[in-house]
């Protein structure tokens, strides 16, 4: 192995490579997979100096601690946190120098939930289908990251970042997500349609990069037929029979037999990869643009 | 035919059979093909064909309700060849259910000529389509924890066969050594929509 890697310290609740996913394989049953909060992983790109996306390490709720080989450029954005290099407190949202062999940590998040750590060459794990990003739900890409993983990075780009610090939006402390309604808005009754777009409901701890779960007022159905399988879409919001609403995330199944009441706008995406468990959530039905 | 707006960039293009759902999916790789298409996604499944990543779905979309499109599906390119043990835990069920010999089975499944009408559920999984309906199966009742990779199953109208080791409650009738995925090979899965497909019987099974 070259000095162009990096040794997971600790790896956190749950940290994963992720990168611009692998879209256009949705017919073999492949999810799209990548960066949750896309603005945040492109921003830590352009802090460290790295191409748009260049594969970078997602944490979870309490980050996580790695050693690079070789100096690097990092930058950690998204949910934010403590860094230190060396125990030593370094800045959040900017770049930042980590010399070969000392250890950089990101720290529990303050507020948000997934933190995007970029490092200058980017996380070069063999890509699968033209991506390295992991997968939780049908495996593809690096395993989770483990301690004593030994992840390589590939060859700097050369590019300097042209901005020291750079604004990044608050998480939610409610998460409104504007819908635009169907495909199967027909299969509920009009007053779970209603009920959708105007009565609370909060992130559930279940969530994960499948799907952000809901609690709140069960959606009823206007029968209890079955729907044969149709194609799935980012953001879209199935109803399974217990009648809460889960939106789907980047790791989201292809197909799916649960009706889809409405699909969240993709800007809206972002801040719901960054909602805590118990953030209020609100379904805002717009019209189509 | 029914077009369905699905967010900002997606339509849901609903047919009233899976014979139908093929041929427009056919058709629409068609004009892909010839670059009067251009879309991220095209996903078809059991009556419906979803296509993702439009730049214009609005207009996409007026004029699919007013084209007339194929009912039947073009003949497809080569077959593949699928070696099967006739060996699984269900098989007697299966029998039960189509009212058969045990032993029928084997000779029904593999005298068939299948087509993959879609994927999903895994990277590789097929549903696919060719057994009369009066040999549709229902799902175990008690799903199994762990189905072995290269289990020969059926569950509805579909036969499919797992790419890996998963959790599923289709009824097991054979095994087969194919590799169904492998994303080191060119292309990663064996089976892709539309792709013709027979089950040969192996020696001794």
């Amino acid at each position: 192995m070259t000095d162009r890697a990096l040794a997971v310290v600790r790896a956190g609740a749950l940290t994963t490579v992720q990168d611009a996913g692998r879209p256009g394989h949705a017919h073999l049953g492949v999810p799209r997979s990548g960066a949750l909060d896309r603005p945040a992983a492109g921003l830590a790109n352009r802090l460290a100096g790295n191409p748009p996306g260049t594969a970078v390490l997602e944490t979870t709720l309490d980050g996580c601690a790695v050693r690079p080989r070789s100096t690097v450029t990092v930058a950690v954005t998204g949910a934010s946190c403590p860094v230190t290099v060396d125990g030593r407190p370094a800045a959040w949202g900017a770049p930042v120098r980590v010399p070969g062999g000392a250890l950089l940590d990101v720290g529990p998040a303050v507020s948000g939930l997934r933190a995007y750590v970029a490092v200058s060459g980017g996380i070069a794990v063999e890509p699968v289908l033209g991506s390295r990003s992991t997968d939780l739900l049908s495996g593809l890409g690096p395993p989770p990251l483990a301690a004593g993983t030994v992840l390589p990075l590939g060859r700097p780009a050369g590019v300097h970042a042209r901005v020291d610090v750079a604004p990044q939006p608050a998480p939610p402390a409610e998460l409104v997500l504007r819908v635009t309604l169907g495909p199967r808005d027909g299969w509920f009754t009009p007053e779970a349609v209603r009920a959708f777009v105007s009565r609370p409901y909060r992130v559930s701890s279940a969530s994960n990069r499948i799907g952000l779960r809901t609690e709140g007022p069960a959606l009823e159905r206007a029968w209890p037929g079955e729907l044969a399988s149709e194609g799935m879409v980012l953001g879209a919001v199935q109803v399974p029979p217990d009648g809460r609403p889960v939106v789907f995330l980047a790791d989201h199944p292809t197909t799916g037999g649960y009706p889809v009441i409405a699909v969240v706008r993709a800007a809206d995406l972002p801040a719901a990869a960054q909602a805590v468990p118990g953030t209020p959530v609100r379904f805002v039905a717009v019209r189509r643009r | 035919m029914k077009v369905l707006p699905v967010g900002e960039d997606a339509l849901l293009v609903e047919v009233s059979s899976g014979d139908e759902a093929q041929a427009l999916h056919a058709e629409l790789l068609r004009r892909r093909a010839d670059g009067t298409l251009s879309v991220r996604e095209i996903v078809p499944a059991a009556r419906t064909v979803l296509l993702d990543g439009l730049d214009a779905p609005a207009r996409l979309a007026a004029e699919l309700t007013a084209a007339d499109l194929p009912a039947a599906p073009p003949r497809a390119g080569d077959v593949v060849e699928i070696a099967v043990r006739y060996d699984g835990p269900d098989l007697a069920e299966v029998a039960a259910h189509w009212g058969v010999p045990v032993r029928e089975v084997a000779r029904i499944h593999s005298g068939t000529e299948f087509r993959v009408a879609f994927c999903g559920f895994a990277p590789g999984f097929g549903y696919l389509t060719g057994l009369p309906p009066r040999y549709d199966v229902p799902r175990r009742a008690t799903p199994r924890t762990a189905v072995p990779a290269g289990s020969v199953a059926l569950a509805g109208p579909y036969t499919g066969v797992y790419p890996r080791s998963s959790p599923g409650g289709w009824q097991l009738i054979g095994t087969t050594d194919a590799v169904l995925w492998d994303h080191a090979r060119v292309p990663a899965a064996l089976l892709s929509p539309g792709t013709p497909v027979r089950f040969v019987p192996e020696a001794g099974s």
